[in-house]
This record gives C-alpha cells, structure tokens and sequence, in this order.
C-alpha cells in the first residue's frame, strides 16, 4: 500500500521545523502544506480540534499533533537513524532535556525578549539559568546526541531528540535577538553551547531544513514594530 | 575425555563458571527501587501506581516539601521535585518520564503503553494534555474566588468534557485495557471531593461518564492502594488556603 504522510506546518515555526528534520533525517517523503495562521483552515481544525495548531501530521489519513509526540512517532515508524538511544535509562534522560527545553528554556527566553517591560528581568534571569543547565547537560559532547550510532561521534546520524528539540535555542534566538536588540544568548557567556550551535548548524539537514535567516528577521522586525504601535 | 579430567574440569571450570552465572542474575534480580514522593501529589501516585501495576518492590520516601532532603536535592537538581523515581542510584525525574521509563525496563508484565505507534503517539497526545491543562486548572478553582473561581470551574470542567468526549464509550482511555492515559489522569480523583468542595459544584453531574470510568479505575488494586483519601486531601487544601490567605 503506498504510504501517506503529509505535513502541516508553518514556515517560521521552529515546532513544525523540529518535525520536518526528523522526517528527513529518516528519509521520509512527505506533502508539506503551509498552513494560514491568520485564517487557520478548515482542515487543520479538523487533524487538530484540541490545540489548532501546527504542526500536524497525517499518516495515512490518520492525524497527529505536539511535535515532541511527533518525533517519537517518527522514530518508532520508521527505521533508521533513531532520534533517541536504545537504552531506558538514556531515553528517560532524553525526554528529560526536550521537555526542560519546551516547558521552561522556551518560555523564559520568549518572556525576556518579547514580554512585558515589568517581567523582562525576571524571566530573563531564569533563562539565563537555564541555558546554564543545559550547557552543563552537554559537558564535553559536540551534540547532545543519544541518536543512531550514539552521542559524540559528530555527523547526522548522530543528531537526537534533545538537538532538535532545542532547533529555537540554536537558530530563532539569535535572530529574535537582533531584532529586538536583546542579547541573552552569546559567545562569552556560553561558550559550550556557542559550539553545540556551530556544530548543529554545520549538519546539512539541519540547515537546509531551517526559514532563511532574512525572511525570519524581518518577521520579527514587524512584530516588534507592531507591538511598539500598539502601546 | 579422560575420566580423570572430568572432575577436574567440572571443579575448577564449570561449577565456578555456574555459580557466577547464578550469582550475577541474582544480583539483577536484587534491583533497587525508591520514589521519592509527597502523599497529595498526583505526580506522585501515577508513579506508584505503575511500579504496583509491574508488581516491583520499591521503598516510598515521603518528602517534606518546606524542607527538601539532601537527596531530593542532589536526584533532582534541576526541578528539585517529587516524584524522583531512583533506580539502582540513578535517577528519573518528571512522573511520565518516569512511568514510561517503568514500563520500558519492566516490560515483560502488565504494560502501560499500547504497542502500535499511532496508539502510542494518542497516548501521549492525551497525557501532555492532561499535564498541561488539568493540575492548573484544578488550582485556580480551589485558590480563588467569585467571579475569578467561576471562569476557573468553567475552563476546568471544559476539559474535563474534552476527556470525557475523548473516552467515550471505551472502559479505558486505550481501549479495552488500562494504559497511560488512565494512569496520568485517575491520581487527579483524589482532588475531586476538594474542588468539588471548593467550588460549589459537582463533577458527577458534569461528567457522569467520566466518573463511571473513575470507579472502574479504583477497582484495581494498583489505583486504590495509590490514591489517598478524598477527605484527607481536602483538609491539606485546606490547611493551604489557610496558610496562603486564601479564605
């Protein structure tokens, strides 16, 4: 029976991207479809009554959300360059990490450079916090792996669940950053992490698999204007 | 072989070599489980009810949460929360991690995930549901009031229905079988009579389905023995309005 797999995603969403690298990191061959955040269609609303949100996969004809779910849906369809380590211990640690990124290292960042002036500083100290304890996560890895053949032996196939899920930590932050001319994230400050970025971002299927860099800034350039005429 | 070799060998190969064998799935067998828990927390019996529902032996440290324990400390530096499931000194933080980690390691009795891929992805869709929408939901109702506790009942029992309409008419959220989903959502009963309590209404009457899938949930020994006594909860939620000012 022929496969199925079509993709619902936004072009500057580093969620729909995470999924978009797995995919091809297995091989996978996929219908993208742009979705319209401004008039969200009638068939994202249908794969994804619950959050309507990208992305959404559909295997099949049988739809999927959370991108953190997708990449484990991913990894136990089809076979491969797995994203996360065949042993429990390891998994659990990996799962760890991609949920500290989504639940508090994003969160905290998009607070420092987008939130209101009164709770900047504050949630600016947490993330500075937590990329603190991410970068000690990484110690002395290039990635933070456990995928394929396991973690420090560099290249593609060694790209985990953990990289890609920290694809916003490696790309959207710098470029949010010189849009609203906040700087959280540089060299001195994390020099490990600053080596992980260049190393991720010196994989093929992780930057051909990115929004271009202009594109994106200039997003967030007009969102930044916006909000300022908004006050 | 020479007869005069056999015993030889038998002494000084075989019989050692069967007896480390022996010793070494022995040691295996000896695994070391501890929780690191707080009696209230729905975090902390999903926990207990996969280790129960594997049957492993583990022993329950009850933290206290004003006071944190130097191992708390050091099992979870990052979070420094319970639960902490501690494995052979190593540690799992984050009660689905720990329970998916559970049914990974012991996987040859009672399993938590379906095996399918798509059922395993609906699984987990649901639980990060669950973790995200119903704990802070659930505290809004008991920690405010007036108008603010009314929006709060409102968009709790919103998703109360959203799980109901998603059991429908299955005995459990996987099917036919008690599974993840169940297990991250059944611990938050022991908080019902409390919000119900709190907030002036009624759960039964809002979600009948969902309660009836509750009862079938507290049937088995491993969810009965884990949940704690409504009553008892709604007196420690008391005791935290007290202590917050909440009236």
């Amino acid at each position: 029976m022929a496969e199925e797999v079509k993709l619902f995603g936004l072009w500057g969403s580093p969620f729909s991207r995470r999924v978009e690298i797995a995919l091809k990191i297995k091989g996978v061959k996929y219908e993208y479809i742009e979705d319209d955040l401004q008039n969200k269609s009638a068939l994202l609303l249908k794969y994804n009554p619950v959050h309507k949100k990208v992305p959404v996969l559909l295997h099949n004809g049988k739809p999927i959300a959370e991108s953190l779910v997708l990449l484990e849906y991913i990894d136990e369809t089809w076979e491969g360059n797995p994203n996360l380590p065949p042993d429990p211990y390891e998994r659990a640690q990996a799962r760890f990490w991609a949920k500290f990124i989504d639940e508090k290292c994003l969160p905290a960042l998009w607070k420092a450079l987008f939130g209101e002036e009164s709770e900047q500083e504050k949630a600016m100290e947490e993330a500075l916090q937590n990329l603190k304890m991410l970068e000690k996560e990484l110690k002395d890895k290039r990635l933070f792996g456990g995928g394929g053949g396991g973690g420090g032996g560099g290249g593609e196939e060694s790209i985990g669940l953990v990289d890609i899920a920290a694809n916003f930590i490696a790309y959207w932050v710098g470029i949010i950053q010189e849009a609203v001319g906040a700087e959280i994230l540089n060299r001195e400050r994390f020099p490990v992490l600053y080596k992980w970025i260049d190393e991720l971002l010196s994989c093929s299927v992780i930057r051909e698999n990115l929004p271009p860099r202009d594109k994106m800034l200039a997003y967030f350039i007009s969102r930044v204007q916006a909000a300022k005429a908004s006050k | 072989m020479d007869n005069s070799l056999t015993p030889l060998v038998l002494k000084r190969l075989l019989v050692p070599t069967l007896l480390h064998l022996g010793f070494r799935k022995t040691l295996t067998m000896a695994d070391e489980v501890v929780l690191l828990d707080f009696w209230p927390s729905p975090f902390g019996m999903r926990v207990r009810i996969a280790l129960a529902e594997k049957g492993i032996k583990y022993e329950y440290k009850e933290e206290d949460l004003r006071n944190k324990s130097p191992l708390l400390l050091k099992m979870n530096p990052v979070h420094k929360q319970i639960p902490v499931l501690i494995h052979n000194g190593k540690p799992v933080n984050e009660s689905l991690i720990a329970v998916q980690y559970i049914d990974e390691v012991w996987k040859d009795k009672s399993p938590i995930l379906p095996s399918d891929p798509y059922q395993r992805a609906l699984a987990r869709f649901w639980a990060d549901y669950i973790d995200k929408k119903i704990y802070v939901s659930g505290k809004k109702v008991w920690q405010t009031k007036g108008e603010e506790q009314e929006e709060a009942k409102k968009e709790f029992i919103g998703h109360l229905k959203m799980l109901e309409g998603e059991l429908g008419d299955k005995a459990f959220f996987g099917g036919e079988c008690f599974g993840f989903v169940d297990v991250a959502l059944v611990p938050f009963y022991s908080w019902f009579y409390a919000y119900e309590t709190c907030g002036s209404f009624s759960i039964e009457a809002e979600c009948p389905k969902l309660m009836a899938w509750v009862k079938r949930c507290m049937q088995r020994d491993s969810v009965a023995k884990s949940l704690p006594d409504q009553h008892k909860v709604y007196d420690f939620v008391l005791q935290l309005k007290k202590k917050f000012g909440i009236e």
